[in-house]
C-alpha cells in the first residue's frame, strides 16, 4: 500500500463535515476520496462520554440528501444513535471512504497537495481540513500547579464515573460539556464544585419549544460570519449550556445549585496547592443573563413578526441566576475534599500533520468562511462559526459544503485557465 | 436606542478604538504597553506619587503633563490627612476604568449617555492590618459599586454597559484576579 495515488481532492475525515463535501463534490462530478483515520464518525464512536446525547433535537441533523427519517422528531440521538445516522449516511451517498488510514503530512506541491498517511500518498489538487474541531482537550497552564495526589481526566477521557475517585470533583468550565458531567458526577453522589467563567445561559424549551427550533427559524443559526460584529469574538463563544434528555429539562447553573453543586468563579491562578478563583462570578452571571434575555426578545420580536404568538406559549423570562453572597476567592486542594478535577476547559483541532504555513500566531489556520486564506486549494470545514453561527452542528454542514464546494470547482476551473 | 449613530456622542472617538485594535491585532508587539508611578515618602503616612511617562505603541511616551498624588491616612489613624488613604485610590482607580469603559462601549452601541454615577464601597475589617487577627485579611472584604446610569437606551442594555465594561476592565481584572508582584529594594 505504498503507491501514490491521484484524486482531484482529497478530504480528510469522514465524518458529518467531511461526509457533506462529499456529497457536494460529487454532485459536481468531482473524483475526491475521503481519508478516516478510523471509521466513519470516528471521534463520535471513540472520544465521547457514554451518556452524550446530542444537544439538537433528531429533525435538526439534515444533511445534503439526507435527514431524520423517525417518529421521535423532537427527541435527542445517543452516540449509538449519531455514529448509525453518519454511517447510513456514508451509504447512501456511497461515500469513497478509505477507513483505517491516517493522515501523517500535508504539504504544498507545484500543482496541489501531497497527502500522505499510512497506507500510501495521495497526490490531489485540493484538500479538504475535515478532522474535526475537537480532538484535543484545551487544559490551562494552571494545571501545572495542581497537587500531585488530584488525579486529572479531559472529556475525552472521561466515559462515566466509574472512573472517578469517591470524594469532590472541581470541574472547570460551564458551557455544555462542564454543565453536563458537572451534572452527571453530583447525581453520583461526588459532591461537585463547578468552576465558572463566561458561558451562555438558555433554556432547552422556551413557549413550548425547543430553543433549537427557534433559533433555528428566527434565522439566527443561519447568521452569517461576514455579517456579524465580531467574527473573531463569535468563534470563540463558549457552547450553549445544553443537553439533550427525554424530560427536555433545562441545564443552567441554577439547576446545577438546585442539586447541590457549589459554584466558584474562574480559576485564575494556582498557589501551594491552593487554587486561586477570579472575584467576577457575579459579573459571569450577570452577563449570560442578559444574554439570554437578548436571545429571548429576538425569539419574541420574531414569534409577533411571523404571526406566531396564538400558537406558541406565552412569553416567559427565567429568574437571574443565583450566586451567594461571597462566593469563595480560594480553593485548598490539599485537604483531600477535591480529590479529581475535570478540565472541560473546551477544545481544539489537531492540525500537526498539517505542513503547510497557514496557521496565525496563536495556532489557528487563517480562513475565509472555510477558504484557507494562504493555501489555494484548501478548504476548513466544521469549525466554529466557520461560515454561519451553526457551522460547527451537524446541521450546519450541508449550507458549509454547497458554499464550499463551488469555490472549489470555481478555483479549479480558474486554474485550469491560467495553467 | 438613538436612530443614527452620527447623533450619539459620549466624547469617545470609537473608530480610532477599533482602528488601534485592527491596528495592534496585525502588530501585537505594539501592544505591549508599561505603566509607571514613582513615589516619595513625606512624612508621617504621606507620599506623594507622579505619574509621567509610560511605554506603548513601541516607543516612550508621555502624559501631556505631570499628575500627581498626594496620599496619607485621615486623624483617627493619628495622620495629618494630606490626601485620600491608598485603598480610596484603588476604588477611584476602579471607579475610572469601569467608567471610561461604560462610555466607550455605549458608543459603540450607539447608546446616548446623559449621565453616569458611580458610588464605591470597599469593607475592611482593619484587624488585618493592624495584626490584631491573621485570619482576616489584610485588603477589602468585598467591594461594591453602584451605578445610576441616565442614557437613552433600556434597563437591560444599560446594565449590559456596565457588565460588558467589567469584562474589558483591566483594574477589575487587577482587583479580581491575582497579579505577581515583584518588590526589590535598593
Amino acid at each position: 500500500m505504498s503507491s501514490v495515488r491521484s484524486v482531484t481532492t482529497v478530504i480528510i475525515g469522514a465524518g458529518h463535515a467531511g461526509l457533506a463535501m462529499s456529497r457536494c463534490l460529487a454532485e459536481r462530478s468531482i473524483d475526491h476520496v475521503l481519508l478516516e483515520r478510523g471509521e466513519v464518525a470516528n471521534s463520535w464512536r471513540t472520544e465521547r462520554w457514554d451518556s452524550l446525547r446530542l444537544l439538537t433535537p433528531n429533525w435538526q441533523s439534515r444533511l445534503p440528501g439526507f435527514g431524520y427519517e423517525g417518529n421521535d422528531p423532537d427527541g435527542f440521538r445517543n452516540m449509538a444513535e449519531t455514529i448509525d445516522f453518519l454511517g447510513r449516511y456514508a451509504e447512501i451517498i456511497s461515500a469513497p471512504v478509505q477507513t483505517h488510514t491516517t493522515v501523517t503530512s500535508v504539504r504544498r506541491t507545484d500543482t496541489g497537495y501531497t497527502v500522505a498517511t499510512d497506507q500510501g500518498e495521495w497526490q490531489c489538487r485540493t484538500v479538504v481540513l475535515a478532522a474535526g474541531a475537537c480532538n484535543i482537550a484545551k487544559v490551562p497552564a494552571v494545571a501545572e500547579g495542581v497537587p500531585a495526589g488530584i488525579s486529572m481526566i479531559t472529556p475525552l477521557q472521561y466515559r462515566n464515573v466509574d472512573q472517578l475517585n469517591r470524594g469532590g470533583v472541581l470541574v472547570v468550565g460551564a458551557a455544555a460539556t462542564g454543565a453536563q458531567l458537572a451534572q452527571e458526577i453530583q447525581l453520583s453522589g461526588r459532591p461537585v464544585t463547578l468552576s465558572v467563567g463566561e458561558h451562555v445561559r438558555v433554556p432547552r424549551v422556551y413557549r413550548g419549544r425547543d430553543i433549537k427550533w427557534w433559533m433555528d427559524r428566527a434565522g439566527v443559526m443561519d447568521e452569517r460570519y461576514d455579517e456579524v460584529d465580531d467574527i473573531n469574538r463569535a468563534r470563540r463563544v463558549a457552547s450553549l449550556q445544553l443537553t439533550g434528555s427525554d424530560e427536555r429539562a433545562t441545564l443552567d447553573l441554577n439547576s446545577l445549585t438546585d442539586i447541590g453543586v457549589k459554584l466558584v468563579g474562574r480559576i485564575a491562578g494556582m498557589n501551594d496547592g491552593k487554587a486561586q478563583i477570579s472575584g467576577s462570578l457575579r459579573n459571569m452571571c450577570a452577563l449570560a443573563d442578559l444574554k439570554m434575555g437578548r436571545l429571548l426578545d429576538t425569539i419574541d420580536e420574531w414569534a409577533t413578526e411571523t404571526g406566531l404568538d396564538g400558537e406558541v406559549d406565552p412569553v416567559e423570562r427565567f429568574a437571574p441566576t443565583n450566586v451567594e453572597a461571597s462566593p469563595p476567592l480560594g480553593l485548598d486542594l490539599t485537604t483531600g475534599e477535591i480529590r479529581t478535577i475535570l478540565w472541560a476547559t473546551g477544545f481544539r483541532p489537531d492540525l500537526s500533520w498539517l505542513d503547510v504555513p497557514v496557521l496565525d500566531r496563536k495556532g489557528q489556520i487563517r480562513h475565509d468562511g472555510g477558504v484557507v486564506v494562504d493555501a489555494p486549494g484548501m478548504y476548513l470545514m466544521g469549525m466554529q462559526f466557520l461560515r454561519r453561527r451553526k457551522s460547527s452542528l451537524i446541521d450546519g454542514a450541508g449550507d458549509d459544503a454547497r458554499d464550499l464546494s463551488d469555490h472549489l470547482v470555481g478555483y479549479l476551473a480558474g486554474a485550469k485557465v491560467t495553467a | 436606542m438613538s436612530s443614527s449613530e452620527s447623533s450619539v456622542d459620549n466624547g469617545v472617538n470609537v473608530e480610532a478604538l477599533l482602528g488601534a485594535r485592527e491596528a495592534l491585532s496585525e502588530a501585537p508587539a505594539a501592544a505591549q504597553f508599561t505603566w509607571r508611578a514613582t513615589n516619595e515618602w513625606k512624612n508621617g503616612t504621606h507620599s506623594h506619587s507622579e505619574v509621567k511617562g509610560f511605554f506603548g505603541l513601541g516607543e516612550e511616551q508621555q502624559h501631556k503633563s505631570t499628575f500627581t498624588y498626594d496620599v496619607d491616612h485621615p486623624e483617627i489613624f493619628a495622620s495629618e490627612d494630606l490626601g485620600a488613604t491608598p485603598v480610596e485610590v484603588v476604588l477611584v482607580g476602579l471607579a475610572s476604568c469601569l467608567t471610561a469603559g461604560v462610555a466607550a462601549i455605549a458608543q459603540h452601541r450607539d447608546i446616548q449617555l446623559n449621565s453616569v454615577k458611580a458610588t464605591l464601597e470597599g469593607s475592611m475589617d482593619i484587624a488585618g492590618i493592624l495584626g490584631i487577627d491573621a485570619d482576616v485579611r489584610n485588603g477589602f472584604g468585598g467591594i461594591t459599586v453602584h451605578y445610576d446610569i441616565d442614557a437613552d437606551a433600556t434597563l437591560d442594555e444599560i446594565k449590559a454597559l456596565v457588565a460588558q465594561s467589567q469584562k474589558r476592565s483591566a483594574v477589575y481584572d487587577i482587583v479580581t484576579n491575582p497579579t505577581n508582584v515583584t518588590v526589590e529594594v535598593n
